[in-house]
């Protein structure tokens, strides 16, 4: 324990060089910047500034790196909450409730929320990190194909819960999620398959920013010029105001949330930890259980302030959980690690056990620029909450156009394929009207985003079985897991038959909560 | 047309999307491979199967009139609704149609830079009656802001179609520097 502190210190002392702190300021700035743009996540950001770290000695690249991932996962919740638009899949759950509170004119409330859930979920994650290491590492690495599709059926019987009343329309939202999910090449064969008529452009796949920025973008504005019309113009980008006074009430808000927040940081950085689950499913998950925790349920999807700080928490803490295993083992638990990875390698640093002791002023350095990037993004994100407002009071014809422009971009960027565009449009266009009809679209931009996990990982186990369905349910890890995943996924089956037994046939319609 | 007409078209076209989808994953074997495992069109055949389930029963809820949706006979749009969200899409189509052409009469667009403005001017303009001040300085604002920020720092090139040449001395420009 003695030794842990010690080397924390001398972490501390890398961590706090002047130049590596300017590192530290500046990369949380940035990353915030590029995570709350629309469709820009920390892997993005991440990817495209890993060229300039190669100026800088490799304590302040992984540092100046880990800052601009660290302010990405603040800055997510930004675009989740002011425009509706998760920047990130991690950011998804954000929307849940970020927006609707955004809608009340509460943008504020659901800002301050988010950054200290931020805080809360990173700092005790970089906490857990730093004590729980090594013996974490080990567990995570016994997981192979069947405990990460456990994992992900977890995360899908969750979304049943997730998609309103209409069971029906949230199970062909997942589905079709992970069908748009298994275009292009099939992973194992390396076949083409649901190209439809040989359109190159669905080779590459369909990257779920298409998906997600065609709902979450352009279906969403489509539907903002609908309610618009309907307010007779008016804008419906509600206005939020700042005051010392609104604020104190936010932080004394955000103090009652405290049980779900933490829970938020402890289940997402052992979510994180598990290679290819990553901050997604682990805000999702954490949103799913902070409904379940808290005494107004039904308030969820509504504009529920535990909403925003569970799914928040979660995701950055599973942020840094990712690292654990990228750290101790080589293996990266999410996109964005897998970039540091390869960044570490360029280097000249070997990832895996031995860096520990090997490069020990590197990873601790690393550690404790977590501890410190941390406060300094929420204090950077506190700082911009006024930034992000005043964005809010644009007429709603000037902020709608440059949203759509962030959406071209958005969808164009990531394959640079005009195809995708289209297929965005069409995305939009067919959310809109989906939406309209009470179809949960959050689902499937979540199956998509974990379709390609899923499928590998539900063939790979029945592969290593011979076909038989019971590897699922045999292994140490795997076999919990699925349990509560399939009493989770039964319960509205089981729900509507006990209810219809006790009502005599008649169901209640279900509540209009659908709609938002 | 209402809400419960809408509902039922919905429910077809998304049914024969399903059927298209187990059909053309059915190109792919859908049953299990020797050595192989669960075939190439396993995975999206059984979830479009699911989908074509799903949307039967969503059918069968609006034949039995169960759910708010199936039940609400007031119009998808209320009068003078359908005509801005209309107007907001198509200028959208055509404005991703003049960035990159559609392929016909070798037409290859005129480009992000050129297409935006036309779409900024025509949405200020019409949709939001904001003055010609206003509407010119956003129309300049944004893609020069978006130059900027996107191909300059953070090298995303966007398409630029016949457009191109004229990018050709601002890139050398700035490279030289």
């Amino acid at each position: 324990m003695l030794e842990i502190f010690g080397l924390l210190a001398q972490g501390f002392t890398v961590a706090l060089q002047p130049f590596n702190l300017m590192l530290i300021i500046v990369g949380c700035a940035v990353g915030l910047f590029i995570g709350a743009m629309p469709g820009l996540g920390s892997v993005n950001g991440v990817a495209i500034l890993l060229p300039l770290t190669f100026l800088v000695p490799p304590e302040g690249a992984i540092i100046f790196l880990a800052a601009i991932y660290y302010g990405a996962m603040y800055g997510g919740a930004v675009s989740s909450i002011m425009l509706g638009i998760p920047g990130a899949s991690t950011a998804v759950a954000t929307t849940f409730d970020g927006r609707p509170l955004a809608k009340q004119g509460m943008a504020d409330k659901a800002l301050t929320i988010a950054a200290m859930a931020s805080f809360v979920g990173g700092t005790i994650s970089v906490i857990l990190f730093t004590f729980f290491a090594p013996p974490l590492a080990h567990v995570a690495l016994t997981f192979g194909a069947p405990e990460e599709f456990a994992l992900m059926m977890l995360a899908f019987a969750t979304f049943i819960g997730l998609g309103g009343d209409d069971l029906a329309k949230t199970i062909f939202s997942i589905c079709i999620g992970l069908v748009l999910a298994a275009v292009g090449l099939d992973i194992m064969s390396g076949e083409p398959r649901l190209i439809f008529g040989d359109i190159t452009g669905f080779l590459h796949g369909i990257n779920f920013l298409v998906l997600a920025i065609g709902i979450y973008g352009i279906g969403e504005m489509l539907w903002t010029v609908e309610e618009n019309a309907k307010a007779g113009g008016k804008s419906m980008l509600s206005e939020a105001t700042l005051t010392w006074q609104r604020t104190k009430n936010n932080i004394k808000e955000f103090l009652g949330t405290w049980k779900i927040s933490t829970m938020g940081a402890f289940l997402g950085y052992f979510v994180g930890i598990v290679p290819a689950a990553g901050a997604t499913p682990g805000a999702l998950l954490a949103y799913g259980i902070g409904k379940q925790m808290s005494k107004e349920p039904e308030k969820f999807g509504k504009g529920a302030v535990e909403g925003v700080a569970a799914p928040e928490s979660a995701n950055n803490a599973a942020s840094t959980g990712s690292m654990l295993p990228m750290l101790t083992l080589g293996i990266p638990g999410s996109p964005t690690t897998a970039i540091l990875l390869g960044g570490m390698v360029i280097w000249g640093l070997e990832p895996g056990p031995r860096l520990f002791t090997s490069n020990p002023d590197f990873v601790w350095g690393l550690i404790a620029s977590l501890y410190a990037a941390n406060l300094f993004a929420l204090i950077l994100n506190i700082l911009f909450i006024p930034a992000f407002i005043w964005v809010l009071k644009l007429p709603f014809t000037i902020l709608a156009p440059i949203i759509l422009t962030l959406c071209l971009v958005g969808g164009y960027a990531p394959t640079k394929d005009m195809h995708d565009v289209w297929l965005m449009l069409l995305f939009g266009i067919v959310g809109y009207l989906m939406r309209k009809l009470d179809y949960p679209v959050a689902p499937a931009v979540l199956a998509i985003v974990l379709g390609p996990l899923a499928e590998p990982a539900l063939r790979q186990s029945l592969l290593i079985s011979s076909g038989d369905p019971s590897i699922f349910f045999t292994r140490t890890f795997a076999g919990p897991i699925m349990v509560v995943a399939l009493i989770l996924l039964f319960m509205p089956v089981l729900m509507l038959i006990y209810r219809r037994l006790r009502g005599g046939g008649k169901r209640k319609a279900p509540s209009e909560s659908a709609a938002e | 047309m209402t809400v419960r007409t809408a509902e039922l078209l919905m429910g077809l076209a998304l049914a024969v999307l399903s059927a298209y989808f187990m059909w053309k994953s059915a190109e792919l074997p859908i049953g299990w491979v020797p050595d192989v495992g669960p075939g190439g069109g396993a995975w999206p055949f059984w979830l479009s199967t699911a989908m074509l389930a799903s949307c039967i029963w969503i059918l069968v809820n609006w034949v039995r009139r169960v759910g708010p949706v199936a039940n609400n006979e007031s119009p998808l749009f209320e009068p003078g609704n359908f005509l801005p969200v209309f107007l907001v899409g198509s200028a959208l189509t055509i404005c991703i149609a003049l960035i990159g052409g559609i392929g016909v009469g070798g037409f290859e667009g005129i480009g992000f830079y050129g297409a935006l403005p036309l779409f900024l001017i025509f949405y200020l303009k019409v949709m939001g009656n904001h003055s010609w001040l206003v509407t010119i300085a956003t129309a300049v604002i944004i893609p020069v802001v978006t130059f900027l920020f996107f191909e300059i720092m953070l090298n995303i090139t966007l398409p630029k179609g016949m457009s191109e040449p004229l990018f050709l001395p601002i890139y050398a420009f700035i490279y030289s520097l």
